[in-house]
Formats: structure tokens, sequence, C-alpha cells
């Protein structure tokens, strides 16, 4: 397996102390799997994503990344795993403001020590984003910023792609678009994809499924 | 609506305390500078004047008895009515209990401004002083008359201590010296037509102020150093409450807009922010006034020091909180604030609803006023230049001080972008890239701390270059000027000759100075004859000189002048100058000359007798190895009073211990410029800091630890100060260059030579280091311990 989630727990601190969000979540994911996490708004989702992703800690239980445990690494491993193994892509605000579209995209292979400059404009030839390379992220529209970070998320060769409603903010037409060259893209790979999304449609377009609710999968 | 909308406005500073702390912080440290440097001057200027009166007599010409040391009153209303504004005095010792003090009787109606007692009249009631037989003096003084004599006595803390001041009639009468006067001072400022002192008074000579105005002038540079400190910190102030007031519209240009879009109209939406401000301003300008004087009363016995050091009269080192540097305080804070926030203001009202708060938006926003801004920092930067080049008198000299300032500043963000823009380019590595590209998007944010740093080190480079310049020079001109071990004042001796007889023995070298004042070249000057021995040979530098100057000056073929008469009369090495009637000869030397205000020309001793035989040397420089040896001689055996024997070195020592004094203020205030400045620094990264987020986030999603990027934070503020820095120099060079080379010709008449000093420049580089570390880290700090969640609501929440 290539990802393993154990008996997670997560609180977050209320007014009237912890207020627990996960209850204990286990989940296991192979490579070339892809799953579709659903649930109610605020039923902790994004929470288990930024756990596996080592972007937050748990409070209890195990994650386990091609065998490694990113509950018990430090803040520079996590950053590791985060260069190497894993790909996030937000729902929004995932590029940075101030390098061009080119440097975006390819920034996460250069961070992780593996850029593949062919690899990379085939990306962005698949995406539709040739004319605008020299652009800043301002300059996009929504779409097209999530194409520039859906390519460079794929650059970088992940082995795992985390995407948190990566089409949240798009409308139906382009979401189904870009969703469809993102599953597609994802395929090629042989990656393991786990996506957050509201949409039962989008689900469906996914392997497997599964619900979140009362901080327990369903 | 009114209350809701300043709630919302007031809820911003509540939920962020940091930002609401910077604001005040930054805002009332500009004016603590602006108004502790005010205070210092302010201050020196009021003690300047006060121990400057205290030496009063010594400042201004006199009228003394050619023999004896009194003369009978009637000399007074001879010369009066012969149109001499002269005033009397009597002084004398006066026994009160055990002490002895110095009283000095004057005439308050005729006494000339600047005299010793005419700081204190301007403070008493006239007539109460002229009723009775009313006594003045210092605070311990008072206290040994009041046990001591009947008489009522009035404390005034601006009268040398030990000194008592009376009117004529009751110091005469205390002194037993009815109808008796000691000396005239000679009021500075005479009529035109008056009759010649030979004619009215033959028994009274003119004595010359001199000697004194070596310190004068060194005083006067003091002045004019404190008052361009006053002015660039003035600057420096002003550039930080404009950085703090942007950046704290800067962050609420999210709340300005969901305001609008709420339907707040805009006008009322600005004169509420501008309400706010003149409150906050009011508050911050407070905290700083009291903080500047806090400084101040810490620099100030310094500043006391100089002076007592200086006339060796006693000055009172408290500090008085005057008007004029509160309300100038206030209305710095005030008026600056508001300034700030007028371009501030014009930008939120030209910012559409709905506009992005973005930071790349903002990047580009202040780069279409790129070119306003290269194409004002062209315009004022040449027009230092062609003011340099053409320009003339003191306003062109702080025009051009003003141009230089300014326009640098406004160069500078664009000198930096370039600087960055190469440093992408020619970067390959992923972080550097992003190091650099960020860097870039940064610096309209920081640039107006960057700014005010720039000024406040390039402040520091040119007054420092200047005060050292000054020292060097000076030091360099008291060795030359006052090589002599002792002088010999011989205005009150009879027989001159004999006097050179006895020192003709017990010197190792005399030199008799002997000058006249005369016209040179169509201007009012001073003809010295000079006795050429090893003195002149070994210690004498010129400006320029030709090879055997000192040769052609003692066998009569050439005359040496002084800096300020060759400016003035345009006469260059060559030229000839009449010296005296029928006497004209070459130029061979031209000597710098920094204690003087007016033209000078030396010959050789023959040369002047010859030309002016009726006029014997009033003084003598006298070398000796051992000259207490020569002055005890001088006093018991040949008789002369000891106050006619000038001890040289010590003035030399007074004069180099003014310096001391004006270099440790200099350099606190260097120091405090510099602190304000990194705060000024420390500020807008805490306020950026919330902005940056959505930056950063991104990066360490993608696996770049905190502590990295804190670091990478640190080291480019330390890489920004560190180009500032280095770009100040020049800046600072210049500046330095303008006041020694144009305001200081404007001011007296001579150019300093300007000397660097690479050492204290690379101290003041390594000190603007240390200060942007200390700024940078504790945003770093911040940064590096925030809770991952932080983070993570970058990509949560609509921005
Ligand atoms: N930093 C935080 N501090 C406190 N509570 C938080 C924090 N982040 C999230 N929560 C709470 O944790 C719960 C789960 O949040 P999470 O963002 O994981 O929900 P979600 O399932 O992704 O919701 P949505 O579908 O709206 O994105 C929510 O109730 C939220 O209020
Ligand atoms: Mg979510």
């Amino acid at each position: 397996m290539l990802l393993e989630i154990d008996d997670i727990t997560k609180s977050y601190p209320g007014p009237d102390g912890p207020v627990p969000v996960l209850r204990g979540v286990t989940l296991a994911l192979g490579l070339g799997e892809s799953l579709a996490l659903t649930g109610e708004s605020g039923s902790g989702k994004s929470t288990l994503l930024h756990l596996v992703a080592g972007l937050d800690g748990a409070d209890s239980g195990r994650i386990l990344l091609d065998g490694a445990d990113v509950t018990a690494l430090d803040d520079r491993g996590r950053a590791a795993l985060r260069r190497t193994k894993v790909g996030i892509v937000f729902q929004q605000f995932n590029l940075i403001p101030s390098l061009d579209i080119a440097a975006n995209i390819a920034f996460q292979a250069r961070l992780g020590g593996a850029p593949d400059a062919e690899r990379t404009a085939g990306l962005t030839k698949a995406l539709g984003l040739e004319p605008h390379l020299r652009k800043y992220p301002e300059q996009l529209s929504g779409g097209q910023q999530q194409r520039v970070a859906i390519a460079r998320t794929l650059a970088a060769s992940p082995r795992l792609i985390l995407a948190d409603e990566p089409t949240g903010n798009l409308d139906e037409k382009t979401s189904d678009e870009v969703m469809d060259q993102f599953l597609a893209l994802v395929a090629e790979t042989g990656a393991a994809l786990l996506m957050v999304t509201h949409s039962p449609r989008l689900a469906a377009k996914l392997g497997r499924h599964a619900h979140l609710s009362q901080g327990r999968l369903a | 609506m009114t209350a809701a909308t300043l709630g919302a406005l007031a809820s911003h500073w509540m939920r962020n305390r940091v930002q609401f702390l910077t604001l005040v912080v930054g805002l009332a440290l500009a004016t603590a500078l602006w108004s502790g440097v005010q205070a210092i001057n302010a201050e020196a200027r009021a003690s300047y004047d006060a121990a400057a009166a205290a030496l009063g007599e010594g400042r201004l010409d006199q009228l003394v008895p050619a023999n004896g040391e009194t003369m009978p009153q009637e000399r007074f209303i001879a010369l009066r009515r012969a149109g001499w504004l002269v005033s009397p005095v009597v002084e004398g010792r006066l026994r009160a209990g055990t002490s002895t003090l110095r009283l000095v009787g004057i005439e308050p109606l005729t006494v000339p401004v600047g005299a010793a007692a005419s700081a204190a009249l301007a403070n008493t009631d006239l007539a109460g002083f002229l009723e009775a037989d009313t006594l003045m003096a210092g605070p311990e003084a008072a206290d040994v008359l009041r046990g001591a004599l009947p008489n009522p006595v009035i404390v005034d803390a601006s009268i040398a201590s030990g000194t008592v001041i009376a009117d004529i009639g009751v110091a005469q009468e205390l002194l037993d010296r009815g109808g008796r006067i000691s000396r005239l001072v000679v009021s500075p400022v005479q009529p035109l037509r008056q009759r010649p002192l030979a004619e009215v008074a033959p028994d009274v000579v003119l004595q010359r102020a001199d000697g004194a105005s070596d310190v004068g002038r060194l005083t006067d540079s003091f002045h004019l150093n404190l008052t361009a400190f006053g002015f660039l910190s003035f600057a420096v102030g002003i550039f930080i409450v404009h950085g703090a007031i942007g950046l704290a519209f800067e962050q609420r240009r999210g709340m300005v807009r969901t305001l609008r879009a709420l339907g707040i109209p805009l006008d009322r939406l600005i004169v509420l922010m501008i309400l706010e401000l003149v409150v906050l301003a009011l508050l911050a300008g407070g905290i700083g006034i009291l903080l500047g004087y806090l400084v101040a009363a810490v620099l100030l016995p310094d500043v006391a020091a100089t002076i007592r050091g200086l006339y060796g009269a006693d000055v009172a080192g408290t500090l008085q909180i005057r008007p004029v540097w509160w309300l100038s305080g206030l209305a710095m804070a005030v008026g600056g604030a508001l300034v700030a926030a007028a371009s501030a203001l014009w930008r939120l009202s030209r910012m559409p609803i709905l506009a992005s708060a973005g930071g790349r938006a903002w990047a580009v926003a202040s780069g279409r006023g790129r070119s306003i801004q290269a194409a004002a920092a062209l315009f004022l930067l040449a027009a230092a230049g062609g003011l340099a080049v053409m320009g003339a008198g003191l306003v062109a000299g702080f025009a051009i001080l003003a141009c230089l300032f300014l326009g640098g500043a406004l160069a500078l963000p664009l000198c930096l972008a370039v600087i960055l823009k190469t440093g992408q380019d020619r970067s390959s590595g992923v972080l550097p890239q992003w190091f650099w590209a960020d860097s870039r998007q940064q610096l309209p944010g920081l640039s107006l701390a960057l700014m005010a740093l720039l000024l406040a080190m390039a402040a520091n480079v040119g007054v420092s270059t200047m005060v050292s310049s000054f020292r060097l020079t000076f030091t360099g001109f008291l060795d030359q000027r006052l090589s002599a071990e002792l002088y010999v004042d011989a205005a009150g001796v009879d027989d001159r000759a004999a006097l050179e007889r006895f020192l003709d023995t017990r010197a190792d070298e005399i030199q008799p100075i002997l000058s006249v004042e005369t016209e040179l070249a169509g201007l009012p000057a001073e003809l010295y004859g000079a006795r050429i021995g090893r003195t002149y040979r070994e210690n004498w530098r010129f400006l320029a000189a030709e090879a055997d100057v000192w040769d052609r000056v003692a066998d009569g073929e050439a005359v040496i002048v002084n800096e300020q008469l060759s400016r003035r009369a345009g006469l260059g090495l060559g030229d000839r100058l009449a010296a005296a009637p029928g006497l004209a000869l070459p130029i061979a030397g031209i000597v710098g000359d920094y204690g003087n205000p007016i033209g000078q020309a030396i010959v050789s001793e023959t040369l002047f007798r010859q030309a002016y035989p009726a006029v014997s040397a009033a003084r003598f420089g006298l070398r000796t190895d051992n000259p207490e040896a020569l002055r005890r001689a001088l006093v018991d055996e040949f008789g002369l009073p000891s106050s006619s024997i000038i001890d040289q070195a010590a003035i030399k020592r007074f004069s180099l211990s003014v310096f001391e004094r004006t270099f440790s203020v200099t350099e606190a205030l260097n120091v405090l410029t510099l602190a304000v400045a990194a705060f000024s620094i420390l500020m807008s990264l805490l306020t950026l800091a919330a902005m940056r987020l959505p930056q950063l986030a991104p990066v360490w999603a993608m696996g770049v630890t905190q502590r990295r990027l804190a670091g990478l934070e640190v080291l480019r503020t330390v890489l920004l100060a560190l180009l500032t820095a280095v770009l100040a120099i020049p800046l600072g060079l210049l500046l330095a260059w303008v006041l020694l080379a144009v305001v200081n010709v404007e001011a007296f008449g001579w150019r300093l030579p300007m000397f660097l000093f690479p050492l204290e420049y690379g101290r003041l580089i390594l000190l603007t280091l240390a200060a942007a570390l200390l700024a940078a880290s504790w945003p770093a700090w911040r940064l590096s311990r925030m809770a991952p969640a932080s983070l993570l609501k970058v990509f949560a929440h609509e921005r």
C-alpha cells in the first residue's frame, strides 16, 4: 500500500475545550487507485487531507506513506515528503504571485530536484497553458489558475496526489473540462489520487468513494 | 452609520494590536527623533547665547585706558557726543563674607546686545533693577551675597557663576571707585560718521576682540552641524511617518472594499479615516515628544559640557520644555501623518470597489507610478547638479541638499529594483529565483522604510564626514596657528622694546605679531608682518604655494594671503597684491584660515615696519621649552599682569574638547537615527507579515520548511539593508561635499578639505546590518513558530 491511514484523531481548540473533528479515521490507498472523499461542509475532509500531506499534526493514530510514518516525522521530514512524494492542489490560491506561470509550473519539480523539461512542456501543452507562460497568476482566470496548479503538481511526478475541491470555484462546464484533463493525466502517471469533492457527479468519475461523517468514514 | 463605520475602522486595530502598536510607535519615534534633535538644538543655542553673553566683553571690541587701571567717566560722555556707541563698565573684586566675587557694573541703557549683562537684563524688570541698589547673580553667588550684603539680589541662572552684575553707580560705590570706569564696550554697530578716537580720547586705546574668534567659529560650526542634523532628522522622520501611514491604509484595503460594498459613501469614509488619523497622530505625537525629551535629557549633559569647555563658563545643563519644539513636534506628527495619508487616501479613492487586495496587484499598480518616480528622481538630482554648478548663496546650498536628499530617496527603489531583477536573471536555482522574485514583490511595501534607512545612513555618513573633516582640518590649523607655547598681549605695555629685550634671552624664538587693519584689493582686511623663523617654516601648511615661499616672503619679494582674500578678490598664485601704498608683491602662497572672517595678507617684518613705522607689535608669540617658567618670569620679574599671558595649549585643549563632545553628540544622534530607521523596517515587516502569508503558504505547502522560509526572510531584509547602505555611502559623501564645499564656503568664506573615513563607513554599514538583522528577527521568529493552521487558512478563505 502506498498510503495507510490508521485510526487518526484530530481536534481543534474551541471556546469550551477541544472540539473533535476526526474521531478515528482508517483508510488505505494503493498506487494507481483514485478515491473521492465526500462529506458535509465542516466534516473534516480538508483536515484529513492536511494531515496526510504533513501540513498539520494529528492527535493520535498513524499515517504511513510509502512505509514512512508521516506522524512521526519532524517538520523537516514532512517538508521533504511534500517536495518529493506528495502533490497538493487546493481549491484556490495555489500559485506563487511573484513568479510568472512558467516559473510556477516548474517550481515544485525543481524544488524536489527532479525537473523534467520535456514532461513540463508536455503538461503545459496538454492543459492549454502555452499562451500564458509569461503572465502572472493574477492575470489568469480561475480555471486557468487551477490548470497551472495541476500542471505544477504533475510536473513534479509525485506518487500521491491530494486535491481539495480543485474545481470547486469553477463553473460546471469548466470544472468538467479541467477535471477530465486532470484525471487523464493522473492516470497516465500511475500515481494515487485522494480527492475531496462535494459533487457526486465528479465523485463518480473516480475509482473509489468514501464518505466522512461525524468524524468517521462510512 | 458614522458610529458603525468608526466601530468597524477601530475594530481593525483591536484585532490587529501589533499593527496598531507599530503605527503608534512609528509615529512616536519619528516625532521623538525630530523633537529630540530640536530640543538639543534649541537648548544648545540658548546655552551658547548665555555663555557667549557671559564672555560678552571678550567678543566685543573695547576701549581701555592706555595707562593704568581705570579712566575717568568723562571719557564716556565725550565719546558718546563724538558719535561713538560705547557703554561704560567698571569691574573689580568684591569681598562678600569670606569669598571674593567678580563685580561688573554696567550702564543698563547703553549696554550693547551680546555684552555680559544683556541676556540677564532681558529677563529682568529694569525699573526694579535701577531703583534700589540691586545686584544680579547666579544662584550660588546670590546665596553668598544675601549673607554678606544688605542689597536686594535678583537671581538669574544665565549669569556666569562667581559673577555679580550691578548698575554702574552701585558698583562704583561698592568698589569705591566713584567717577572712574574700567573700560568702554564698543557696540558692534557704529554710525558711519564719528570723530577719530585719537582726537576725542587720546589716552584710550581700542582693543580688538580677537582670540575669541577662533572659538566663535567653532561655535558656529557646531550650530551648523546641529541645524543640518535637525534638517536631516526631519526628512527621516517624514519618511517614517509616511511609511507607517501608507501601510496602515494598505492593510485596510479589504475592509474599505467591504464597507463601500455595504453602502458607505467614499467621502464619508475618507473624512472618518482622517479624523481617526488626527486622533492617532496627536496621541503618538504626545508620546513622541516625551520620548524626545528623554533623549535630549540624556544627551544634553554633553552639550552643556561642550559649552563649559568652550567658554569655561558654567551653563545650566538642565532641559526646559520649550513651546517651540513641543509645537513643532506635534505639528510634525499631525502634518506628516496627513501629508502621508493624502496619497494613500487618493489611492483608496481611485481603487475600484472590487479590486483585489492581492500582493502582485499592488506591485503592478506601483509599477505605473514608477516612471513618474524615476522622472522626479532624475529631475531632482539634475537640479542638484545644476545648482552646484551655477547656484550661489546659502539658500542654493540648502536647496542642493534638499534636492539630493529627495532625489536620492526616490531613486532608491528603482536602483534596488534593477539590482533585484539582475539577481533574478542571473540566479539559476529554484529557491534563489523565487527569493529574488519575491524580494522584488516585497520592495514596494518596504521601500519607504528603506528610503528612511537610506536617508538615515546618508545623513550619518555626511555629517560624520563633515565633523571629522572639520576636526582634522581644524587640528592642523590650530597646530599651525597656535604653534607658540605662550602668547603675550602687549596692549598694556608701555615700553615694548624693553619687553622684547627681556624676552630675547629667555624665549627660544619670539614672533612679534604686527598687524594693521587696512584695505586690500578693495576689501577690508588685515595686513600682518611676520618674523619668519623655523616655526613658520615647519608648521604652516598651504592650500597652494610656490616652492620657496618662505624664502621669498622673508626676502621681501612676495606675500602670502589667506583663502578668504584669495576667494573674495579672485587672486591666485603669482597675482600681484598691493599690500601697502607703493608695495605691490606677487602672491607666493595661499593659506587656509579657519578662525577669521576677513581677508589677510602676510609680509615680512621688515617690509611691514617700513610701511607702518608707527605700529608696534601688540602681541608676541613665544617658543619655549618651559612655558611655566617663562610665564612666572614675565609676571614676577617683568611685572606683566598674568591676564596678559595667554596659554595657547589651554585654548587648544578647549577647542579639541569641543570637538570630542560634538563627536559624542553626533555619534549618539547617529545611533538614534539608525535605530529609528531600523524600527521603521521592523514596522513594515510586521505589517507586511499578514500580506506575506498568501505568498509564502504555497511554497511551504510544496515542501519548504517554515524555518527555511524564515531564514530567507531575514536574509532578504539584511540584503536589502546592505544594498541600501552601500547606495547610501555615495549619497552621504555627496551630502558631505555640499556641506563642506558649498554651504561652508557660503556661511564662513572658506572651504574645508574633505577627508574620507572608510573605517567609519564600514562601521556604519555593520551597524545598519545589525539593525536590519534585529528588525527582521522578530517577524521571522513569528513565521517560524506559526501554527500550520494559520498557513492553511490561506487556501481556505476568500481574501
Ligand atoms: N484552524 C482551525 N481552528 C479551529 N477550528 C478549525 C480550524 N480549521 C478547521 N476547523 C474546524 O474543523 C472542522 C473541519 O474543518 P474542515 O476544513 O476540515 O472541513 P471540510 O470538511 O473541509 O469543510 P468544507 O467542505 O466546507 O471545506 C470545522 O468545523 C472547522 O470549523
Ligand atoms: Mg474543506
